[in-house]
């Protein structure tokens, strides 16, 4: 026992440190997929006919696609943009539940509209109006963006509604009323800051959904416009080439965006620990 | 100065009274008792005069005049249990001064230790957090102190110590002081005038 700890520093750290640790290990290989989308060397994923269809090497460790374009610069490239519209699209979201919940909060008619309206969003599939939405917009990053955030907003105003509503008739609230505290000093002071966990972690988990769904309506050519380096853009083309057996075109692609989508789906459940200790134990 | 409750009548739930045209009169320079057996309406009766309740009937004055609903109520209330009525993610120093920030004195009256003041409320004991809401409501601006059973998680020298106090800072300044409490022997000690809560509570 005591020897594999002395070996192993991992097994030193307390739960603390190692949510920590992981954390900022996630952070770092978004950031640095991020910031390679756009600084990466450009000039291997323009049309070489010398180089198409080449199976993954150490030279193109993704391979390279019918026109001779290297599929790993592209799939950064594609994971960059979907990071991005992931991050606006989240980020909205996360706005239109916190508006959402204060509104279900001034009185119990804006308490009852805000319910109807959080079911009825709740109960079309997410897909179907999304596709909708991103079809009024006339496609393109910000129907798909719009199109997120006007579908996921509903599971965080859920939350925050249940809990702006317990903390409003909670007693210390009700006292800091009769010590003459008006609405914004309990907005601001009280709710606000016993529910910034909930939005930080509500915000994360909506990324890994906004990615899946760029990318699947991008597939299905309701999205992005097949001229942007998308992964729903990559993986639609390669569809064409998945018979002739180049299997890595749309292999590595879709693999690394799951693996994206993964990390922030871990990031959210590991910032939600560090912030909230009382549910980790569970 | 007196706080009047006049002909309250109160009820949860329908058809199920709970507080039958009460009249109580709470004088600024005395300590009145309220006692009663648990469940009978005190901590009720509590809420409505500090404005906690609003479905009531009747009238809560001062000097003949409304207590105003809204900006701070001149009849506050010290709960039973402190720990509901801090926010759990404020430290102490915070919950405090959302009132006032009593003198250096005063503090050591209530024996308010320094260290006390950057913990989170779970980190004090449920008396500890009650020298903390008794202060609190000691604010310059209160007239009244509805106490609901605020010393039930003492020890009997505590208690004896935190009720002194508090009565000879609410005589020194004029607060008038509702004692509420199933304890006999305590507000015998402590109260100017008993009222027997089920002798008011009758139609
Ligand atoms: N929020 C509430 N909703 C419904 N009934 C309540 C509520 N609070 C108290 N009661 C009921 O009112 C009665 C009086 O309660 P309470 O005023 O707390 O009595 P006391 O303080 O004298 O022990 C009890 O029967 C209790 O069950
Ligand atoms: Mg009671």
């Amino acid at each position: 026992m005591s020897k594999v700890s002395f070996l192993n520093p991992l097994n030193s750290m307390n739960l603390r440190q190692k949510t920590l640790l992981l954390i900022v290990i996630i952070v770092l290989v978004l950031i640095t997929i991020f910031i390679s989308s756009y600084s990466i060397d450009t000039t291997n994923m323009v049309t070489n006919f010398a180089l198409r269809n080449q199976a993954p090497s150490f030279e193109h460790l993704f391979g390279t696609d019918w026109l001779g374009r290297d599929m790993f610069s592209r799939t950064i490239k594609g994971l960059g943009l979907s990071i991005m519209i992931g991050a606006i699209a989240s980020i909205l979201s996360s706005f239109v539940a916190m508006i959402m919940a204060f509104i279900s909060s001034i009185n119990k008619y804006g308490d009852l509209v805000m319910s109807w309206l959080i079911d009825f969003f709740s109960s079309i599939p997410h897909l179907l109006l999304l596709i909708m939405i991103s079809l009024c917009l006339g496609k393109g990053a910000w129907g798909v963006i719009i199109g997120v955030a006007f579908t996921h907003w509903t599971s965080l105003a859920r939350v925050l509604r249940v809990e702006i509503k317990e903390i409003n008739t909670s007693e210390f609230v009700n006292l800091a009323r009769k010590l003459g505290k008006g609405n914004l000093w309990v907005a601001k002071e009280h709710i606000l800051p016993l529910v910034v966990t909930q939005i930080v972690v509500g915000t994360l988990l909506i990324f890994p959904h906004a990615i899946m769904h760029e990318a699947s309506i991008t597939f299905l050519g309701f999205g992005l416009s097949p001229h942007e380096p998308a992964i729903g853009i990559i993986l639609s083309e390669s569809m064409k080439y998945l018979t002739m057996g180049d299997w890595w075109l749309a292999f590595f692609p879709g693999a690394a965006l799951l693996v994206v989508v993964l990390l922030f789906d871990i990031l959210g459940e590991e910032i939600e620990k560090l912030l909230d200790p009382t549910k980790a134990q569970k | 100065m007196y706080l009047n409750a006049n002909n309250i009548s109160f009820s949860y739930r329908k058809n199920k009274p709970i507080l039958k045209n009460i009249s109580i009169s709470i004088p600024d320079n005395k300590v009145i008792g309220l006692m009663g057996d648990s469940g009978s309406g005190k901590s009720t009766l509590c809420k409505v005069i500090s404005g906690y309740l609003n479905n009531y009937t009747g009238t809560i004055t001062i000097d003949n005049e409304l207590i105003d609903k809204t900006g701070y109520c001149p009849a506050q209330l010290i709960f039973q249990h402190p720990e509901k009525t801090m926010n759990p993610k404020w430290k102490m120093h915070k919950v405090l001064s959302e009132s006032w920030n009593p003198p250096q004195e005063l503090k050591d009256t209530f024996g308010l230790k320094e260290g006390w003041m950057n913990r989170w409320p779970s980190e004090l004991s449920g008396g500890e957090l009650q020298r903390f809401s008794i202060l609190r409501a000691l604010n310059p601006n209160t007239k009244f102190i509805i106490a609901d059973e605020i010393s039930t998680m003492l020890d009997t020298v505590t208690q004896v110590q935190i009720w002194d106090s508090l009565i000879d800072y609410c005589k020194k300044n004029k607060i008038g002081i509702l004692a509420v409490s199933h304890d006999k022997e305590l507000l015998e000690v402590i109260a100017d005038n008993i009222v027997l809560f089920n002798d008011i509570n009758k139609l």
